[in-house]
């Protein structure tokens, strides 16, 4: 456990729990961001700009910070390019069959004690953990 | 224009949030998932902080008639547990186990993740794309 970083972690979780929190309140969606990213391609004309916004404040506020601490901006991908474009079909197709990842379910839906989303985290969970354990401890990739 | 700039503001929370948890770094999370290595519990207290502050400010929110820019709450209404939930969440588990990301901490690193993130997110959001269409047609 010597990458054990629990007061930033919760720090973190806190600024995305207070995102949640603002966009519920004041634009009343929940901020999964799968359906927010989404629904863009077939968001109706008042239903675009918001989103866009979103997402520009996703990408450019990280890009701001990093350049005060550089040493935040780390993107050390373990696997090949071709298994990080698997990965990321496997991610892109799951969350739209699943209507939501670990913001969209894992924070915003579990927080109302919905109970799909509840299910759908455990599986998630227990199906990256699987995944994790086959790759490094039985391929040994 | 309200609503966009209050869509900024939840997104730049959310970014700094991200960064700052150090979630936009796949081997952190990677971490976590590999439960029989060297394990990293961060993740769970990432979960654990955004899902006290949001379990709270909801049901604050929630009492409340409408949100501020918008004329309603659009909160989900499904109840129901069907295989495409759980086949999808299983496939987004598999995903994210084999890389160590997912779409929020993809695209929060889009502005440094060079080529690698560049290409997960291209393959991300085409299945998103297409599917959608493809269920709403």
């Amino acid at each position: 456990m010597e990458n054990f970083t629990p007061v930033s972690a919760t720090l973190g979780g806190v600024l995305i729990g207070l995102s949640a929190v603002w966009l519920m309140a004041a634009n009343g969606r929940i901020a999964g961001i799968s359906g927010i990213a989404g629904g863009l391609s077939a968001a109706k004309k008042g239903d675009r700009g918001w989103r866009i916004a979103f997402l520009i404040g996703l990408i450019t506020v990280p890009f701001t910070l990093g350049l005060l601490k550089p040493d935040l901006l780390n993107s050390d991908f373990t696997v090949s390019l071709p298994l990080i474009a698997l990965g990321g079909l496997l991610v892109g197709i799951g969350v739209t069959l699943g209507n939501g990842c670990t913001s969209g379910h894992g924070v915003c839906g579990n927080a109302r004690l919905s109970i799909r989303s509840l299910l759908a985290t455990i599986t998630f969970m227990t199906t990256g953990v699987a995944t994790v354990f086959i790759v490094h401890h039985m391929i040994g990739a | 224009m309200k609503r966009a700039l209050s869509g900024l503001i939840a997104g730049a929370l959310f970014g700094a949030g991200l960064l700052v948890s150090q979630m936009t770094n796949p081997p952190k999370v990677l971490a976590f998932l590999d439960i029989t290595g060297d394990w990293d519990p961060s993740l769970a207290f990432v979960m654990g902080g955004a899902l006290l502050v949001t379990f709270i400010g909801y049901r604050l929110i929630l009492k409340r008639k409408t949100p501020l820019f918008e004329p309603h709450f659009r909160l989900p209404t499904r109840s129901d547990i069907d295989i495409r939930l759980l086949l999808g969440a299983g496939i987004f588990g598999v995903g994210w186990g084999l890389v160590g990301l997912c779409p929020g901490p993809a695209l929060a690193s889009a502005s440094f993740g060079g080529t690698a993130v560049t290409i997960f997110i291209i393959c991300m959001l085409i299945p998103m794309v297409i599917i959608r269409r493809f269920l709403s047609a």
